[in-house]
């Protein structure tokens, strides 16, 4: 039972990253390196207001007083920042596609690769796309059944230009560009993202898609993506991402910001596949994100679910502040590591309002030679009183050369909280694997029936196509590596 | 003026007197540890480690040392009765950070075990002086280092292979003095294997002034050893202690921990301990009670190095009034270090709004065939249990008490020494109750 597990390892290291290839498109790249005259084209470029360039500049002044952070449990090497091209944009056809014919061929048999419904599927499975690709974005589709109902979903740089007012009331609100190094740095060079607006007691009939991919050659992709639920509304956000094949690293540094009002309930649900390096740890994409919602009003609820299988580096704490009285936060986690893989993920829970309540559950699994951490904060200011938290953080570890770490801060300045936190790390049990060989089941099936079981909690949690996708990554990323 | 500086100025200025009353092994450590200080300075809280404690605030107010080793006029032994009723032990005593001499118990030791002064043992005894800042690594922490730069006597105990010391060895450090004092005080124990000991440290402040306290404790643990450490703090709310805990353990060696904090001012607890051959088992316990602007920092790293060891811990903090409780557990698990079993426990309560509480227990794994898990609670007495009591008639505050006693004797009740349990039981009882400790024909608390 030793020899065969082992083959089975080796057989997944060696299997190449499924979703690396390259799309030929044409893109309008500007000259490598950073400087505030980049900062000013990148703003010019993309037609925007006065304040929002002042709002890049003051980010990258700020930036450029700031170093690289080194508390996260990743060995990051060096980043040349100057070696970085900050703007890449598919050359658009003059006025831009107006209906699928016109979407240049080529894109679309990308999204095909991936599996992405964005022709006649779409309206099947009732998802409305708003496909980015390097950053501008290209089409979307189910506008009209938005419009509507009030609802507005467009790339960032359109709701500039369409509903300045809105942007500008609350870019940077949630996540200031004060907030961290990449933050900072996304906020001055930001390149697109989307913008979602609810209106007031509108529930959004379908589920809201980006998806995100790298595709030009040493392009880092700054997306910046805000989401406004309004009183009483709902909306449910996807994101997913797979990225083609490079040697070079690529730097990804996105913010999320969201904003939900009284009453309102926003779900964001993230699958992150992009290239993880090959199996010598070359290459590979280094994924910081800042993602943070307020729970600005009373009875509010955010959820995050987030997948993570992808990138060589992670460095992603998706994060809640719970401001408004009996608000509720979750956030549901699994992430994978494999080969040379590192992540360091978690949440941050800031309990502010009465009542209010939090979950965690997160799922570390690590393979090969990866690093796995968890690391959170769940912090109970004076007045929240009768906060609550729950967290669960499980690690899971598939082989002898990996590591699986939980860092959890708690911190508590309030009497009537009641937070718990549990940890555990373990292998996958021989009693089990066991119990499933007796009944018939190979081992390499079994891992992934046991896999699929430990992380069911998260993925059950996922909207339906979702969870399909997500399973698929478990198992490309999981199947058979057990010692 | 920044806080390390007068530490400078003072180890620059008294060198020679330093060196003079001391041993030759501590000596040769001091100009190393004072590089690693003057380096590295205090640690900020922007430091992980020190994250929830203002070092270099607490170093920077005056304090007076007896760098001359003058002769503190006071028989301990007369002045301080241990109030562990029932309890036989073989007593000594720590004055500040020097051992005192006068009144050895008369009781004597197995053949072979040394219990006495650090300076004046490490010269007679080489192979012992040797081990001296073996594990106590100056590089790595400043308070260390500050500690070897100034220590100048402390305390040695040393089990010969394969003795069992059976009476628990019992080691009172007194605080005394008339002005704001600093003691640097330093403890080596070496048990050869299969040697077995207990030692039970009580702190008491005896004067009313601020006292600053250093503490290094070295510990080697030899294969099969046993050992089991007690350390009781009750000193009152001028008092700064700095503790720095380094145990080393070889194969199939057990180890018990156990850190009390009954009355404290600042206490910072360090514990590292390294299971260094297979099957080595630790099991570390700490309780704190605290109010008003009491704070209590413990800071545990276990190093898993071999496999098939085993590690514990649990620690307990109860909150009241404007107290701050902090608790960072760290456990790393080598490559390497299968069959691991690894178990942190952290439950705190808070009873006020201004009380505060700061909890990570963290995990850092990197072998597949262990058990790892940590757990962290805050909260407050369950309702439920409060409401079942006061329909039986018991009074509220009573009932609170009873929880709350409940609550912190799962730490007490792993003592492997039965007197001290029960003694503890009562005095945990009388703190709870605001009671001060009391204790008959001790001339501190009258």
């Amino acid at each position: 039972m030793q020899d065969e597990p082992n083959k089975l390892v080796k057989e997944i290291a060696a299997e190449k990253y499924k979703y690396g290839f390259t799309t030929d498109i044409h893109t309008d790249i500007i000259e490598r390196g950073l400087n505030e005259d980049v900062v000013r084209l990148i703003s010019e470029k993309k037609g925007e207001p006065d304040w929002l360039m002042e709002f890049r500049l003051n980010a990258f002044r700020y930036w450029q007083t700031l170093e690289m952070p080194r508390w996260a449990h990743l060995d990051i090497p060096d980043i040349d920042f100057q070696a970085i091209s900050y703007y890449a944009a598919p050359k658009a056809r003059k006025e831009g596609p107006k209906s699928m014919d016109e979407v240049d061929p080529e894109l679309i048999k990308t999204f095909n690769k991936l599996g992405i419904p964005l022709e006649e599927q779409m309206a099947l499975s009732g998802v409305a796309v708003d496909a980015v690709m390097d950053s501008v974005s290209v089409k979307t589709t189910y506008k009209e059944a938005l419009i509507e109902r009030g609802i507005i979903f467009c790339s960032i740089s359109e709701a500039v230009r369409e509903h300045p007012d809105l942007v500008r009331k609350y870019l940077g609100s949630v996540v200031p560009y004060r907030d961290n190094f990449f933050a900072a740095l996304n906020s001055a060079v930001f390149s697109d993202g989307s913008f979602v607006f609810i209106p007031k007691g509108v529930r959004c009939p379908m589920e809201l898609s980006t998806y995100f991919r790298i595709n030009a050659a040493n392009t880092g992709q700054f997306e910046r993506t805000l989401i406004v639920a309004d009183d009483d509304s709902y909306v449910s956000y996807l994101e997913g991402c797979t990225a083609p094949m490079r040697d070079e690293n690529q730097l990804h540094a996105a913010i999320v910001e969201i904003v939900v009002n009284n009453r309102a309930e926003v779900k964001y649900s993230t699958v992150q596949n992009w290239y993880p390096g090959d199996a010598e740890g070359k290459g590979g994409v280094y994924n910081f994100v800042t993602k943070r919602g307020n729970c600005r009003g009373v009875d509010s609820k955010l959820s995050w679910t987030q997948v993570e299988t992808g990138s060589a580096i992670t460095w992603k704490y998706p994060s809640c502040i719970l401001t408004g009285d009996n608000s509720q936060a979750e956030f549901y986690s699994v992430a994978v590591t494999n080969n040379f893989q590192q992540a360091d993920t978690g949440t941050k829970m800031i309990h502010l309002g009465k009542n209010t309540r939090s979950t965690i559950i997160s799922k570390g699994i690590s393979a090969g030679r990866s690093q796995n951490s968890y690391r959170g904060l769940v912090r109970v200011a004076a007045k929240a009183d009768g906060a609550r938290n729950y967290s669960q953080c499980d690690s899971l570890l598939l082989g002898d050369k990996c590591g699986a770490h939980t860092f959890p801060y708690m911190d508590i300045h309030n009497e009537t909280a009641v937070v718990e936190h549990e940890a555990t790390t373990s292998k996958i049990s021989e009693d089990q694997l066991f119990y499933c060989n007796q009944r018939g089941i190979p081992t390499e099936d079994a891992v992934g029936l046991i896999v699929n079981g430990y992380a069911k909690e998260v993925l059950n949690k996922l909207p339906m196509e979702f969870a399909v996708e997500a399973q698929k990554l478990l198992a490309i990323s999981l199947e058979g590596s057990v010692g | 003026m920044k806080a390390e500086q007068q530490y400078i100025d003072l180890y620059r200025q008294c060198k020679e007197m330093i060196a003079a009353h001391s041993a030759e092994a501590m000596n040769a450590l001091r100009e190393q540890a004072f590089a690693d200080f003057q380096r590295m300075g205090f640690p900020t809280r922007k430091v992980e480690k020190y994250k929830y404690t203002d070092v270099a605030k607490l170093f920077e107010p005056d304090y007076g040392l007896n760098l001359n080793r003058l002769d503190i006029p006071v028989n301990p032994a007369d002045a301080f009765k241990c109030d562990v009723p029932n309890m036989s032990t073989s007593l000594y005593f720590m004055l500040n950070d020097g051992f005192d001499r006068r009144d050895l118990p008369k009781a004597s030791l197995p053949d072979g075990v040394l219990v006495g002064s650090l300076r004046e043992l490490t010269a007679t005894h080489p192979e012992l002086a040797a081990r001296y800042g073996k594990l106590a690594d100056t590089s790595r922490d400043a308070v260390t280092a500050l500690n070897t730069m100034l220590a100048q006597d402390g305390l040695l105990i040393y089990v010969p292979k394969d003795v069992v010391v059976e009476r628990p060895i019992q080691v009172v450090n007194l605080l005394r003095s008339a002005v704001d004092f600093m003691v640097n005080r330093r403890v080596l124990i070496v048990l050869e294997d299969g040697a077995q000991a207990r030692l039970l440290m009580c702190d008491h402040a005896m004067d009313r002034v601020k006292f600053l306290a250093t503490q290094v404790i070295e510990v080697f643990v030899g294969k099969d050893a046993v050992f089991d450490l007690y350390e009781l703090e009750e000193t009152h709310n001028n008092t700064v202690r700095f503790s720095n805990l380094y145990v080393h353990q070889e194969a199939g060696s057990n180890v018990l921990l156990n850190s009390m904090t009954l009355h404290n001012g600042t206490t910072r607890n360090t514990a590292e301990v390294t299971l260094d051959g297979r099957g080595a088992e630790v099991q570390m316990l700490g309780m704190a009670i605290e109010d008003k602007q009491q704070q209590v920092d413990n800071n545990t790293f276990i190093d898993h190095r071999a496999s098939d060891c085993t590690s514990n811990e649990l620690y307990k903090y109860v909150l009241d009034d404007s107290a701050v409780g902090a608790f960072a557990g760290k456990v790393l698990v080598r490559e390497g270090a299968q069959r691991t079993s690894s178990q942190q426990t952290n439950r705190n309560l808070c009873a006020t709004r201004e009380a505060r509480m700061y909890t990570q227990p963290q995990l850092e794994i990197y072998a597949d065939d262990v058990k790892c898990s940590h757990g962290a609670t805050v909260g407050q007495l369950d309702e439920n249990a409060l409401f079942y009591m006061r329909q039986r008639g018991i009074g509220e505050r009573e009932a609170r008490l009873l929880l709350m006693f409940a609550f912190v004797n799962e730490v007490v009740d792993q003592i492997r020494l039965d007197a001290l349990k029960d003694r503890l039981h009562l005095l945990v009882e009388k703190r709870f109750r605001g009671e001060l400790n009391k204790c008959q024909g001790c001339v501190i608390c009258k």
